[in-house]
């Protein structure tokens, strides 16, 4: 399972192999909310969650 | 079959639907929609047999619906289909026209006649946005003054669909109501949403607990979910003590994840088993 650096507090956060972007994960350090994201590259890293808008949510 | 998935973030939902096209034998392919660019007069490259949306945002679903149905994908929920449920004036008026029994319904544009009609419905009635989920902005009046204090918070929101009144008789349910899924004319998992809360959601803390899909609750969920348009969706039914079973609303978008939790029912499976079935015709 690779580790990934939390943005926010630099932890170290598990990813596992099969993640997809856009998935979310909780820094268990700080508890930010955290998103699997994949740049042009197809490197892989954590950002900060967009946080939940008006239009989400069935 | 090469199934799309669009998405723009990943909930269990998600994943159990791609885990279920793998394990029918096909293809998943999915299509993180904020990630990439769509281009309106070109194919965009995807080489799916059809596409199941799955963003939680609406106005992402229905862009990106919008887009793959023009360039030739089968998306489901269609575009009209996700409308009609997104808009609830749109899914009661739809709702209405085929005889779907539901909580008596108003529309205002303006305080004066939105006081006029819960007058004429009684008191208590609930305020809702014509679009949103979870619960949010849904408010209950218990007399004419909270209703014009929610009517002028309403009023003063920059977005100018909360000047559209959706008025509604309040229901007196027991402390539950049910959701139900519709997937392609068939009803085969429901839950009950337990609450004190007199919003139910399971966002807003709502317990799941399985529920019988009684003769009665199917026929009605068929008739809301064909009203609607069909594919795929989550229909909520409130018991009225008065009334029985009347439809509340209609959701596009449906998440499954306490379904499958407490009824052990492999509805992402369904889903995708009863979608290529009706697709490859």
């Amino acid at each position: 399972m690779p580790s990934l650096n939390c943005p926010v507090c630099g932890a170290s956060v598990e990813v596992p192999n099969d993640a997809l972007p856009g998935e979310l994960f909780e820094c268990g350090d700080c508890g930010a909310q955290l998103e699997y994201f994949m740049d042009e590259k197809n490197t892989a890293s954590l950002k900060v969650a967009e946080e939940v808008a008006e239009d989400w949510g069935q | 079959m090469n199934i799309g998935l669009s998405y723009d973030v990943v909930r269990f939902e998600e994943k159990a639907l791609l885990q279920s096209i793998n394990n029918l034998g096909h293809k998943p392919l999915p299509i993180h929609v904020v990630a990439r660019e769509f281009w309106i007069n070109e194919g965009n490259g995807l080489d799916a047999d059809f596409i199941i949306q799955r963003c939680v945002s609406y106005n992402r679903a229905a862009a990106t619906t919008a887009i793959f149905e023009r360039s030739g994908y089968i998306v489901v929920n269609n575009t009209q289909v996700l409308r009609n449920s997104a808009d609830k004036l749109l899914t009661s008026c739809l709702l209405a026209r085929k005889n779907v029994p539901t909580p008596v319904t108003a529309i205002a544009l303006n305080r004066e006649t939105a006081l006029k009609a819960a007058r004429k419905i009684g008191f208590p009635v609930v305020v809702k946005p014509i679009s949103g989920s979870w619960g949010r902005n849904i408010a209950r009046a218990f007399d004419e003054q909270s209703l014009l204090d929610i009517l002028e918070l309403r009023e003063n929101m920059p977005n100018p669909q909360m000047k559209i009144h959706y008025i509604q008789e309040h229901v007196d349910k027991p402390e539950r109501d049910i959701r139900a899924f519709y997937v392609w004319g068939e009803v085969p998992v429901a839950i009950y949403r337990v609450s004190k809360n007199w919003k139910t959601n399971t966002a807003l803390g709502g317990k799941a607990q399985p529920c019988p899909v009684t003769d009665e609750l199917a026929d009605l969920v068929i008739k809301a979910g064909d009203a609607v348009g069909g594919g795929v969706l989550g229909v909520d039914v409130l018991e009225s003590r008065e009334k029985g079973m009347l439809v509340n609303e209609v959701n596009g978008v449906v998440e499954f994840r306490n379904t499958v939790l407490v009824t052990g029912y492999d509805l992402p499976t369904k889903i995708v088993e009863k979608s290529v079935e009706v697709l490859k015709r």
